[in-house]
């Protein structure tokens, strides 16, 4: 093969086939969707705002990704739904406002798509970021306690206050998130993929 | 091409001397670097890997956490170690090929040192919460125009070699070499442009994603490796590639679905079932350039094996090119619906993308640079004894760690698969398997750690001086390799 013009034309058609197959078609058939619009007016998917776009930025800052997914399998392909990670599976519409989309490779730990329906209590958020081992024993998360401040008791017990179950307390000190750990839990507390969608029939 | 004869044995040497001289200062500033960042990677991946299995080590500080440390590892390890490993690679097999004086020199050296501090700062970046999260693109947006501006200066230098080649004969591994050049930085920027600069919406971005992220491997590192393994199998060995015809069908079929297997990482997820189809039916069209190469590959190494105890670069490159063969097939049959069920989402996925970037490419990049660094110094390699710990460190190493994690994968996902074990324990059950890889990652450090001192050597000019001009099988290649 000693043409380089064929070699040229050969390899920039190849690499323009697949953009245009992966990348292109795709954009052309997902780009315009919308959100849904209830009778009652509320809006779904709706763009992350205040603290939960706030929240957004710490997940993909401390790489929150890498261990877990957000998308939840079809019925009958893996064992998503039976696990209680979510009603329905996951589609494209879910994730409209999502720039970029966080639907992760791996999971490590579990999939955190509708995590707002299956865990709402805030405090055991806070807890289980503090320390996972607290809430879930076994589990090789890490921690993080730079999400939160220690305030000697002497001081005074502020009122948000982590209330740790027995065994767990830090003696002597009460511990206080940060904003960007509340900012991280009301993100969390915003995973809801439960609404119903007419791409997946009831 | 001809046998060599005696007579034009001389002239030869001489224009390869030349040749070799040209690169000496970018080629070895581009080695001297990815060397550097192997062993920064490796540190990374180790602290990932022990906190895999012991979250509270080293946990109280943010910029040390899992989830940045991790992706400094993947990046240092593609933009630091593979690719300028790479390029100095690419750049040194260009310039042998077309026979000509590497030009651009010291744009090429400035664009390295540009590039090692973009490495640097994307890798701070991330470190302090300003990385990205999109896989393989976890850099900030404004680091991928210095890198794109550098790789202006790669593809102009090693198109100019084309163009100016004293060769009519257009040899298999300038094909591979001609292809990485113009795949890579259109992928880079394309995709850099659609999801940093949100062109593209939602789902979309995660199709960009992959579509460039597999097509890292595929468009970029393979296209390198494999080149270096046709340059340096004839050259080792004295005999020419066992078939044209085949290598021919090897690129092509290569060139046409490589770039289609992406979005076998999104199987399972919220796209459409064409989408994915399109990756799965590129991945398993993957046998044909893979069967290809590695038929080629074989029977051009039948009957030499033996050298196999020799030649350092013969082993590297041997063992990288059996790896490409084990990792595309095992890819192949991963992209399929059922297979796919059970392997996505697990740490299976991990062993595979090790064998693949790690065992094949890296192999080759080790062998690459244990044939051109001897030839740019005029230095033998100063201790056998330390290539064979790198060696041994390194390929012990990559087996343990793909082992490990494939079959710890596979339990992971069957038992995740199954919703009568509680998540914890399956997270439980993957623990020896994750200690595995720790012990794995040792081993590496080792091998890299002696591979370290060895080129420092060599470019600090330790070594013994090499008979003049460097040596090499004076045999010219019915394939024209030079």
């Amino acid at each position: 093969m000693n043409r380089a013009v064929f070699l040229y034309v050969g390899v920039l058609l190849t690499v323009l086939l697949s953009f245009t197959g992966l990348v292109s078609i795709p954009e052309k058939q997902l780009g315009g969707l919308q959100p849904l619009v209830d009778a009652d007016g509320t809006q779904y998917p709706v763009p992350p705002t205040g603290m939960v776009a706030e929240g957004r930025g710490v997940y993909i800052a401390d790489g929150c990704i890498y261990c877990h997914s957000q998308q939840v399998r079809p019925e009958g392909f893996g064992d998503d739904i039976e696990r209680g990670w979510g009603t329905r599976r996951t589609v494209a519409r879910d994730h409209i406002y999502d720039s970029p989309p966080l639907l992760g490779t791996m999971r490590t730990g579990p999939d955190l798509a509708n995590i707002a329906v299956r865990q709402p209590s805030e405090n055991w958020h806070l807890l289980h970021l503090y320390n996972p081992r607290i809430t879930s024993p076994g589990s090789n998360m890490p921690a993080f306690p730079f999400l939160f401040r220690k305030v000697p008791v002497e001081v005074q017990v502020p009122h948000d206050a982590l209330s740790f179950p027995p065994g767990w307390e830090v003696p002597g000190y009460s511990v206080v998130p940060s904003r960007r750990a509340k900012a991280l839990v009301a993100y969390l507390k915003s995973l809801d993929h439960s609404h119903p969608v007419p791409e997946v029939p009831q | 091409m001809n046998a060599a004869t005696s007579s034009d044995a001389a002239p030869a040497a001489a224009w390869r001397a030349e040749v070799d001289a040209s690169c000496a200062y970018p080629v070895v500033a581009f080695f001297v670097s990815a060397v550097f960042w192997l062993l920064f990677g490796t540190v990374l991946a180790l602290l990932a890997s022990i906190k895999m299995h012991t979250p509270g080590f080293l946990s109280g500080a943010e910029w040390l956490t899992f989830g940045r440390v991790r992706p400094v590892h993947l990046n240092t390890m593609i933009y630091g170690w593979g690719s300028m490993a790479g390029v100095g690679t690419l750049l040194w097999l260009q310039a042998r090929l077309s026979r000509v004086r590497l030009p651009l020199q010291l744009p090429l050296v400035v664009g390295c040192a540009l590039w090692d501090l973009g490495v640097a700062g994307g890798s701070i970046a991330i470190l302090t919460g300003h990385g990205t999260s999109v896989e393989w693109l976890e850099f900030p947006y404004g680091w991928s125009f210095l890198f794109a501006g550098i790789f202006v200066v790669v593809m102009a230098a090693s198109l100019m070699m084309f163009s100016a080649r004293r060769v009519g004969h257009v040899y298999v591994s300038q094909w591979y070499l001609f292809g990485a050049v113009l795949w890579f930085p259109f992928l880079y920027v394309m995709a850099n442009a659609l999801i940093h600069g949100a062109l593209a919406r939602g789902v979309v971005q995660a199709a960009t994603n992959w579509w460039f992220a597999h097509n890292v491997l595929g468009l970029w590192f393979t296209p390198i490796g494999l080149a270096t393994v046709y340059y340096l199998l004839p050259k080792v060995l004295g005999r020419p590639i066992h078939s044209y015809y085949l290598s021919l069908l090897g690129f092509w079929t290569l060139a046409l679905f490589y770039n289609w297997a992406g979005t076998h990482h999104l199987v399972g997820g919220p796209l459409p079932a064409w989408l994915i189809t399109v990756g799965i039916v590129g991945s398993v069209m993957m046998f044909i350039p893979v069967t290809t190469v590695a038929v080629n590959h074989h029977m051009t190494m039948k009957g030499h094996f033996a050298l196999l105890k020799v030649s350092p670069t013969l082993r590297f490159i041997v063992l990288g090119a059996m790896s490409y063969t084990v990792v595309s097939f095992q890819g192949s049959l991963q992209s399929l619906r059922t297979v796919n069920e059970v392997t996505h989402f697990t740490h299976y996925t991990i062993a595979h993308a090790h064998l693949g970037v790690y065992g094949f490419f890296t192999m080759v990049m080790f062998g690459a640079i244990y044939y051109i660094a001897p030839r740019l110094t005029g230095r033998e390699w100063s201790s056998p004894r330390l290539i064979k710990i790198h060696f041994w460190g390194t390929a012990l190493g990559m087996a343990v760690y793909w082992i490990g994690l494939t079959w710890g994968g596979i339990l992971q996902g069957l038992a995740m698969d199954n919703p009568d074990v509680a998540f914890l324990d399956v997270v439980r059950h993957t623990m020896p398997y994750l200690w595995s890889r720790t012990f794995a990652g040792v081993l590496m450090a080792v091998g890299h750690v002696a591979f370290a001192i060895l080129v420092w050597r060599m470019f600090t000019l330790k070594g013994r001086r090499l008979p003049e001009p460097a040596s090499a099988p004076v045999v010219a290649m019915a394939g024209g390799a030079q």
